[in-house]
């Protein structure tokens, strides 16, 4: 079991999400940053979809009841176990009492932290990933204890094959397929979208990113239609909003592009403030 | 009939097959069928298959290898089902009362529609709906079927808290919010059903095709059933399901 002491500024359990209930009008939630999160399950050798907590910003400090292994991946909060910095990318042996903490993030914006194991939580809907009202808590939060199954092992050598892709925090290019109503778009409009720079708003979240600045809309709603996680909506005020892991299943707004996994991972690791650019995929 | 259909890939691992983009019953019927024959094909691989009003999306679990053969599969499949629908589907009569504390904007679309309060109430629940989708929210049902005298467009400012159970109308469309929530339809009454539930699979009952009537209740009825879903003694029967 382990103690959350500090929750930080936005931390939830996060898996790879529902899958199968986007018909039922159910997000599919999971971590932003699914790279991120399957790299350091991998490292420990969990399935890729074991549960882990992602922190926003500003991480937790929590504390071990029992001896396990972990994992640090994506953004970089300056972990430290017992007031020691440790490293990232790798596994780390903590025992009974230990506490591990985390500061503000300086590299990236999400931070995953994964147990041997998994945590052990309540499953809704086949899956552990926080989102209110499906699962009564949102985040996790101070006094909050999580579960995980103590590990008296011996220390495990990750594998030296397996190499953080640093670039998921470092990318400002998102690739996008053309949207469904990509076509209806002016050529002067399809030009604005991949050829300027964007600036991402503070109006982010695990829903949606909006984007900076405006655009000059020529389309009207559509019937409302299916989105998906990476589906990029420009609004009649001309406002681009990017849909992420906790987005509703269908919307009004075109669909003027779609991201790609990977860009969908890349943009969960950037802060209001951060420039981006949309490449057209080929 | 046979539809033209447009098909094209959404993401890595989907695909989006869109139909004519107007609100019809015929083209709702042409998309569950398929829908059903889809995900008897598929049974195998994982999918998810979503619709909407004109289109359905489906989202493979693993990427796309080759687009163009999961295009010419799913031509076919298309091509080889009977129009003849063997989606099931059922009449639903679904309690709702109207009193002015439930139904925070009878007053004010009165006013805009120049109607009586029980005028409303009397549109409103003599139609008979049919339920297009879910979306917006787990549970929230897309219904068509509005009276045109009930036509009205969404609120500019969406209210902040709309409560769970109310029944709204908003444009064309009719619906019930199945959780409190931000929403920008106006509030007509409220019902105690609930219309989704994590612990059932699937979490709701009602589904795409199925046809909805609003029963008026006074608020006696309405908190008695209340209180007999809370004692789970209550469950919602379909008047009717036709194969």
């Amino acid at each position: 079991m382990l103690k959350v002491l500090k929750s930080g500024f936005y931390s939830t359990i996060q898996d790879h999400g529902r899958f199968g209930y986007r018909e039922y009008g159910v997000p599919s939630s999971g971590a932003m940053d699914l790279y991120s999160s399957q790299f350091a399950n991998t490292l420990l050798g969990n399935e890729g979809d074991s549960t882990v907590i992602e922190m926003t910003m500003i991480g937790g400090i929590f504390q071990f009841l029992k001896p396990t292994l972990i994992a640090i991946s994506g953004g970089f909060m300056s972990p430290k176990l017992n007031e020691e910095s440790i490293k990232q990318n790798t596994v780390i042996k903590v025992n009974s009492n230990d506490i591990l903490s985390f500061g503000q993030v300086t590299k990236g914006f999400r931070t995953y932290l994964a147990v041997k194991g998994g945590i052990k939580s309540h499953s809704v809907l086949k899956s552990k990933s926080q989102y209110s009202p499906i699962t009564k808590l949102s985040t996790i939060s101070i006094g909050n204890i999580l579960k995980y199954k103590p590990h008296y092992g011996k220390f495990l050598r990750p594998n030296a094959s397996v190499k953080y892709e640093a670039s998921i925090l470092s990318d400002s290019t998102l690739e996008a397929f053309a949207g469904p109503e990509f076509n209806q778009l002016s050529k002067h409009l399809k030009e604005f979208l991949i050829n300027s720079e964007f600036k991402v708003s503070k109006y982010n979240n695990r829903m949606a990113y909006q984007l900076e600045p405006l655009c000059n809309n020529n389309l009207n709603s559509i019937v409302t239609s299916p989105v998906l996680p990476g589906t990029v909506q420009l609004t009649p005020k001309g406002n681009l909003i990017i849909l992420m892991r906790d987005c509703q299943t269908t919307g009004g707004y075109p669909r003027v592009l779609q991201l790609t996994e990977k860009s969908i991972n890349i943009l969960s690791q950037k802060a209001a403030g951060n420039s981006l650019k949309i490449r057209l995929k080929d | 009939m046979k539809y033209n259909l447009k098909y094209s890939q959404y993401n890595e691992r989907s695909i989006l097959i869109e139909w004519q983009a107007i609100i019809d019953e015929n083209i709702l019927k042409s998309i569950l069928n398929f829908k059903n024959c889809i995900q008897k094909k598929c049974i195998k691989q994982k999918v998810e298959v979503i619709t909407s009003y004109n289109s359905i999306l489906i989202i493979y679990k693993s990427t796309i290898d080759n687009i163009n053969d999961r295009f010419k599969e799913l031509r076919s499949l298309y091509r080889a089902q009977k129009f003849v629908s063997n989606v099931q589907s059922s009449i639903w009569e679904i309690p709702v009362c109207y009193d002015m504390d439930f139904g925070t904007d009878l007053h004010q679309l009165s006013k805009e529609k120049k109607l009586t309060i029980s005028e409303l109430i009397q549109l409103h629940s003599e139609q008979v709906y049919t339920v297009f989708f879910i979306g917006f929210l787990p549970g929230f049902l897309y219904l068509g079927g509005l009276h045109p005298k009930l036509y009205f467009d969404r609120k500019t400012t969406p209210s902040f808290n709309v409560k769970k159970g109310s029944v709204a109308i908003g444009g064309q469309q009719a619906g019930i919010y199945p959780q409190d929530s931000p929403g920008g339809w106006y509030v007509i009454g409220k019902t105690p059903i609930k219309l989704f539930n994590i612990r059932t699979d699937p979490p709701c009952f009602i589904k795409p095709g199925d046809k909805i009537k609003f029963r008026p209740i006074d608020k006696s009825e309405y908190f008695d059933i209340d209180e007999r879903i809370t004692k789970s003694s209550f469950q919602l029967k379909p008047v009717r399901t036709d194969a």
